[in-house]
């Protein structure tokens, strides 16, 4: 926890976005997470792909349950909606906030506890649903709220802080999230921003349920020699397949990767996502493939990370159900009370 | 890039701007610590020991600090350093008690300075606790050099001066003054073990221009008036004036004039107002109290009448900036311009000028009259003889004056007693101590304070024209001071980074409200700036560059704005990070050296 208040004081030269505002203007209050921590990291993650962006603050729903992640909402983008709800409840929140405004930019931020224990049927339920949205998950493996005791995330054999060994078979979100329906599915490490920033610009522009898992180290219960999720064994055993980076219609094309080895997707907004792949047998599109090679991975003990899975065309829910094309506070009595014709007309369908 | 040694003295120096640009090297940031926690008389020792003149200075310093200040970087106005030192002048008690003691039994060694100046003043104290015997030769009848004769009371009260110079005299010089100096080789026969000229730069400039014979009782030498006013020869200045030239001697020239009377005053500067070589605030106090500067303005003639003048005829021109960035200036095409004058003071400079040096005492002359002089040891091509000061390089002003003193001190210390004068000159050196108390206690304020430069009060301005001994500034009361020293961001409390502690959490980059702090892979220096999170464009300003780190990036800092607010040490988990003051010595006899 940080006593000295970071000043608004900002380099010189600090670039301005389109929106006029600099980077410093889409982070939050000042963290009290413990000094290291990978959340804080991840918080500057999307603070920085929103800047990117130039996506407008006050247009986000930020939602969150009860963790150590749940709390991150406050320390990024400051002056946007946003909704601090039950342990496990961030999807119900969610899928509220998005019927009723499907305008709004939903960034939903959870934990390994917040949704593989207690919001586990939470999770597979919005999943399933495909809210767009943004659901991020700050998976570090342990209760660090609570002291340190094993998550639901946590690997078998990994060990506690005082070296007692996990006993259970680890929940791997990345692959329920595949199963189940998510459109956008990635996996990246805190510390890792040059992967991070890309994928969650790239989330954030998916018209669909992105999910992104994000290896976040405890400091203080689970970045020891005995664990997992730790920086040094995560750094150790990171095996990314596909880079992704989001390039806006003005933006100019730096990176350099061998011939044939790019694919560029076409985004609803008219973005270009541009996946690279690093293992060049890797095939993002294939869902099946892609649980498979997860699981193989995991076996291995190996973390894999990048873009694991896109559909660009995938459906949502608004398109599932149908439903009326703006949000609902634009709703006029007239287009809510279209008169007794229009009820006569109703009625008449079912004489 | 190779990683930083942070161990050279050097390295840290250079990140405190103010201390690294400051001649004599006083630890600027430590003293304003010190007034922030009302430790006046603490502030001013500090002060005492490094630049000689605190009470001097705090009122008159060419304040190179400031222009180099990290917050003109930051924001835009400097911390107001000079008015702070003045302040622990004004508040600080009784300082007999932290004098240097002088040995009754002397070292039996004899010195000799000629010309009472803040150089030889600054010479005297730094030998005085060393047991040397200390002769001072001057023509005045008191000490203080160009501080008493060109500096005029309304910005340094006699009273302020007469405390610092009689301090050192005090120690137990040999005073010998009143008498003009004619001759360096009846000093010579006098065989003393060593002799420290500090002399100044006193002979103003002229200007050969039609119709100047013709009306010499009208026209002044700006530095030779400003000395008759100081001795009191000269006590009034009537009708209109014209003040030629554009340095600090100008402003105190047009200054005075009014406050003697003059009907009207203006200056009158041959070139554009931004090369003008009067510190910006010497420009702005003289504009304040309605003195006109009239730039582009070479004169050309003085216009009399029947032996008295009428005024002087000015050319016009446009100053162009060449292609080396420099001002060329053009004739503007507008018609000469007139302005009427009674007096006209000549304030275009002044040079060295040593008539009472004999040419054949093996102390060799350059063209400009400047002494042959080595420039760290300050001697002459006759090993006896020390220069420093104004007489030295030519006209600078005091605190190069004291930082000449200090160099010029060691070098007759090591010539005396028969050592090498470069080769055994005490090195320079740097400590660093961690400022941590607890988890997030650090022993400075490190808290970023945003407010913006705090003016001074200044006397009410109809007292002010009227009596040439009442001080313009009446400088920070201690509230004010308290504020100000809060706008110091410690940048001698350096951030120090460990490698083989960092984990690579990012912590530090992403709480950095100036991006200074990136993990990069390791390129050369050219690259590596731009490849920042922030490009470090400013090249003299260094950046901090580790060693390799486990996933072989490295960390590197841009010193240029960090604002030392140790926030980066406060995210670290493991103490990668640390805030460690430190603690610059430079050498200086009786301070570090012995």
């Amino acid at each position: 926890m940080t006593f000295v208040a970071k000043p608004k004081v900002h380099h010189p030269k600090l670039p301005v976005n389109e929106l006029g505002l600099t980077r410093r203007d889409y982070e939050g209050s000042v963290s009290t997470l413990c000094a290291g921590c990978g959340h804080d990291s991840v918080s500057a993650a999307i603070v920085q792909a929103c800047a990117e962006l130039s996506l407008p603050p006050h247009r986000f729903a930020k939602v969150s349950g009860i963790g150590c992640s749940s709390k991150t909402p406050s320390y990024f983008l400051n002056k946007s909606h946003g909704f601090n709800s039950v342990h496990g409840r961030m999807p119900s929140v969610m899928t509220g906030s998005n019927l009723a405004n499907r305008d709004l930019i939903g960034v939903g931020v959870s934990g390994d506890g917040d949704s593989a224990s207690i919001g586990f049927g939470q999770f597979a339920h919005i999943v399933r649903r495909r809210i767009n949205m943004l659901y991020l998950v700050d998976n570090n493996g342990t209760y660090g709220l609570t002291k340190g005791q094993f998550s639901a995330t946590n690997d078998k054999g990994s060990t506690s802080k005082k070296g007692i060994p996990n006993l259970y078979e680890p929940i791997d979100l990345v692959s329920s999230a595949l199963q189940i329906g998510a459109s956008f599915v990635a996996r990246s490490f805190s510390g890792d921003k040059k992967q991070l920033v890309p994928l969650i610009k790239a989330a954030l522009s998916h018209k669909g349920m992105a999910f992104i898992d994000v290896i976040s180290p405890c400091v203080a219960f689970n970045n020891h020699s005995g664990s997992t999720k730790s920086y040094e064994f995560v750094r150790d055993h990171i095996h990314n397949v596909m880079d992704a980076d989001l390039i806006m219609a003005h933006d100019e094309v730096t990176a350099d990767y061998a011939e044939g080895s790019r694919e560029d997707v076409t985004m609803p907004d008219g973005s270009t996502l541009q996946l690279y792949k690093v293992d060049a047998d890797y095939d993002p599109h294939d869902r099946v493939g892609a649980l498979n090679y997860v699981q193989r991975m995991q076996e291995k003990g190996e973390v894999v990370t990048g873009l694991l899975y896109v559909d660009p065309d995938a459906v949502e829910c608004h398109d599932i159900m149908d439903t009326v094309s703006q949000p609902l506070n634009e709703l006029t009595e007239a287009d809510l009370c279209p008169g007794s014709d229009t009820l006569d007309a109703l009625n008449q369908r079912y004489r | 890039m190779e990683p930083t040694n942070i161990f050279d003295p050097n390295y840290f120096h250079k990140v405190v701007d103010c201390q690294w640009a400051c001649p004599a090297h006083t630890p600027v940031p430590e003293y304003i610590r010190l007034i922030a926690q009302e430790r006046y008389t603490e502030a001013y020792m500090l002060n005492w020991d490094s630049n000689v003149f605190p009470g001097v200075l705090g009122r008159t310093c060419d304040r190179p600090c400031e222009p180099a200040c990290r917050r003109v970087r930051t924001e835009e106005t400097p911390v107001a350093i000079c008015r702070l030192k003045r302040v622990a002048a004004d508040n600080k008690g009784d300082v007999s008690a932290f004098m240097p003691q002088v040995p009754a039994k002397k070292n039996g060694k004899k010195i000799a300075l000629i010309g009472a100046g803040p150089a030889s003043l600054a010479v005297a104290r730094d030998l005085l606790p060393l047991g040397y015997e200390v002769h001072l030769f001057e023509q005045d009848e008191k000490g203080g050099g160009f501080m008493r004769s060109q500096i005029p009371a309304f910005r340094l009260p006699e009273e302020v001066l007469d405390e610092e110079v009689d301090r050192i005299l005090d120690m137990g010089v040999h005073c010998h003054f009143g008498q003009e100096i004619t001759s360096m080789k009846a000093m010579m026969d006098m065989n003393f073990d060593a002799y420290f000229v500090g002399t100044g730069a006193p002979r103003g400039r002229d200007l050969e221009l039609k119709g100047r014979e013709e009306v010499d009782k009208h026209i002044h030498i700006g530095i030779d008036w400003l000395s008759s006013v100081a001795f009191g020869h000269i006590t009034e200045m009537k009708g209109k004036v014209i003040v030629m030239g554009g340095g600090n001697t100008a402003m105190d020239c047009c200054r005075t004039s009014l406050r003697l009377g003059a009907e009207s005053v203006s200056v009158v500067v041959r070139s554009a107002f931004e090369v003008m070589k009067a510190s910006e605030w010497e420009k702005e106090d003289a504009m304040r109290e309605g003195i006109p500067i009239i730039n582009n303005r070479p004169p050309k003639e003085f216009v009399h009448k029947d032996g008295k003048l009428q005024g002087v005829l000015f050319e016009c021109v446009t100053p162009v900036k060449g292609e080396d960035g420099r001002l060329r200036y053009e004739p503007s095409g507008e018609p000469d311009v007139f302005i009427e004058a009674d007096h006209v003071l000549m304030a275009i400079g002044q040079d060295n000028h040593c008539p009472w040096i004999e040419r054949d005492l093996g102390i060799e002359f350059d063209k400009w009259d400047c002494p042959t002089l080595n420039e760290l040891t300050l001697q002459t091509t006759n090993p006896k003889v020390f220069f420093g000061g104004d007489s030295a390089f030519g006209p600078e002003n005091i605190i190069w004056a004291s930082a000449h003193a200090h160099r010029a001190a060691i070098s007759i210390h090591l010539f005396c007693h028969g050592q090498d004068l470069v080769a055994d000159r005490p090195p320079e050196g740097v400590n660093l101590i961690s400022t941590k108390m607890g988890v997030h206690e650090w022993a400075y304020d490190a808290q970023y304070d945003d407010a913006s430069r705090h003016l001074v009060p200044l006397v009410e301005e109809k007292s002010a024209l009227t009596n040439i001994r009442v001080e313009v500034e009446l400088g920070f009361d201690q509230a004010l001071a308290e504020k100000e020293a809060q706008r110091c961001l410690n940048c001698d409390v350096q951030t120090v980074f460990t490698e083989n502690l960092c984990i690579e959490c990012d912590a530090c980059v992403d709480i950095c409200p100036m991006d200074c702090i990136s993990f990069v892979a390791n390129e050369d220096e050219t690259q590596l700036r731009q490849q920042l999170t922030a490009p470090a464009d400013n090249t003299e300003q260094d950046i901090y560059v580790s060693d390799v780190l486990p996933t072989t990036r490295v960390m590197v800092k841009d010193e240029d704005v960090c604002l030392h607010c140790g926030l980066c040490a406060e995210r670290c988990p493991t103490n990668a990070w640390d805030m460690q003051r430190s603690i610059v010595h430079v050498p200086q006899l009786g301070s570090y050296a012995e």
